[in-house]
């Protein structure tokens, strides 16, 4: 198996996937989910480039990265509103405190 | 070999990166580190070849993204502490490996016969080839952005207005009061 720059690209995508899955399946903070969710969309985002230079269509992997950051900032923003609004009704951040109101 | 020494690097930097952000009991630390994977990230694209998704990446996630992580903090008052977690990690660890093994087995026959097609610019693809799904997005950002405004203004509470109301047509009745008064005395 030889590791061309592609490869390594790859492979770094993969690494970032991983950490990032391992953070959404550990975490139980609102916020520090929104910002697990943003690693996975960087790991995403270099995943859809590389598969437009694979593909020799660079321009349509760049469009669709471009597509995936703009959606990724409005799930952000809303998250982030979201969990402000939590810790103020709520008094916490917790999910399983949050998960296990009633009512 | 030079340009895969530097791709691995900067792999591994954002991992590293994306790591510390992570496992960080404080949520502020994790979004200096959130910022350095997008500026990791952000020359991995340069060197790809994305050069607009590169200044898109840096400008959004280097910068909005933080300093949105950032005001939220900034409302909440404090640094909230990441409590431990449910899910014991080992079942964690052996899930996502399995996620990464899986990704790796699918995506790896893409890239190891790269095709060399003619490159067709990002402007075309962008506004010739996707012009309904890029005004569909601008909807969905004036949507969000509104929502996000309704979410984060301040309600004022209907028993309020009511108690105003009623107190500026007693004001009013007393003022109405005086002036019968004056006129009779006057008379």
């Amino acid at each position: 198996m030889t590791l061309t720059p592609l490869n390594a690209v790859l492979f770094g995508v993969v690494l970032l996937l991983v950490v990032g899955f391992y953070g959404l399946l550990i975490t139980r903070n609102l916020i520090k989910i929104v910002l697990v969710l943003q690693i996975l969309v960087k790991a995403v985002v270099v995943a859809l480039v590389l598969g437009g230079k694979a593909s020799g269509n660079l321009g349509l992997g760049q469009s669709l990265a471009a597509t995936v950051i703009v959606a990724d900032t409005i799930v952000a923003v809303v998250a982030l509103a979201l969990a402000v609004q939590v810790r103020r009704r709520v008094g916490t951040l917790d999910l399983a405190k949050i998960s296990s109101l009633r009512g | 070999m030079t340009e895969t020494f530097y791709y691995i690097v900067l792999g591994l930097g954002a991992s590293f990166c994306a790591y510390r952000a992570m496992i960080s009991k404080h949520i502020l630390p994790s979004t200096l580190y959130l910022a350095g994977v997008s500026a990791l990230v952000t020359i991995t694209l340069y060197l790809l070849g994305a050069y607009e998704v590169a200044v898109i990446e840096l400008s959004v996630g280097a910068g909005l993204v933080t300093v949105l992580l950032v005001y939220a903090l900034s409302v909440i008052g404090e640094d909230v502490v990441d409590p431990t977690s449910i899910i014991p990690k080992p079942l964690a660890f052996l899930l996502v490996a399995g996620i990464g093994g899986l990704a790796i087995w699918m995506a790896y026959p893409l890239v190891i016969h790269p095709n060399a097609n003619g490159e067709v610019l990002l402007a075309n693809v962008l506004w010739k080839q996707r012009a309904l799904d890029v005004w569909v997005q601008v909807a969905l950002i004036f949507s969000g952005v509104m929502g996000v405004l309704g979410l984060l203004s301040e309600k004022v509470h209907p028993q309020g207005q009511e108690t105003q109301i009623h107190e500026v047509q007693a004001v009013r009745e007393e003022h109405g009061i005086a002036i019968q008064i004056e006129q009779e005395l006057h008379v």
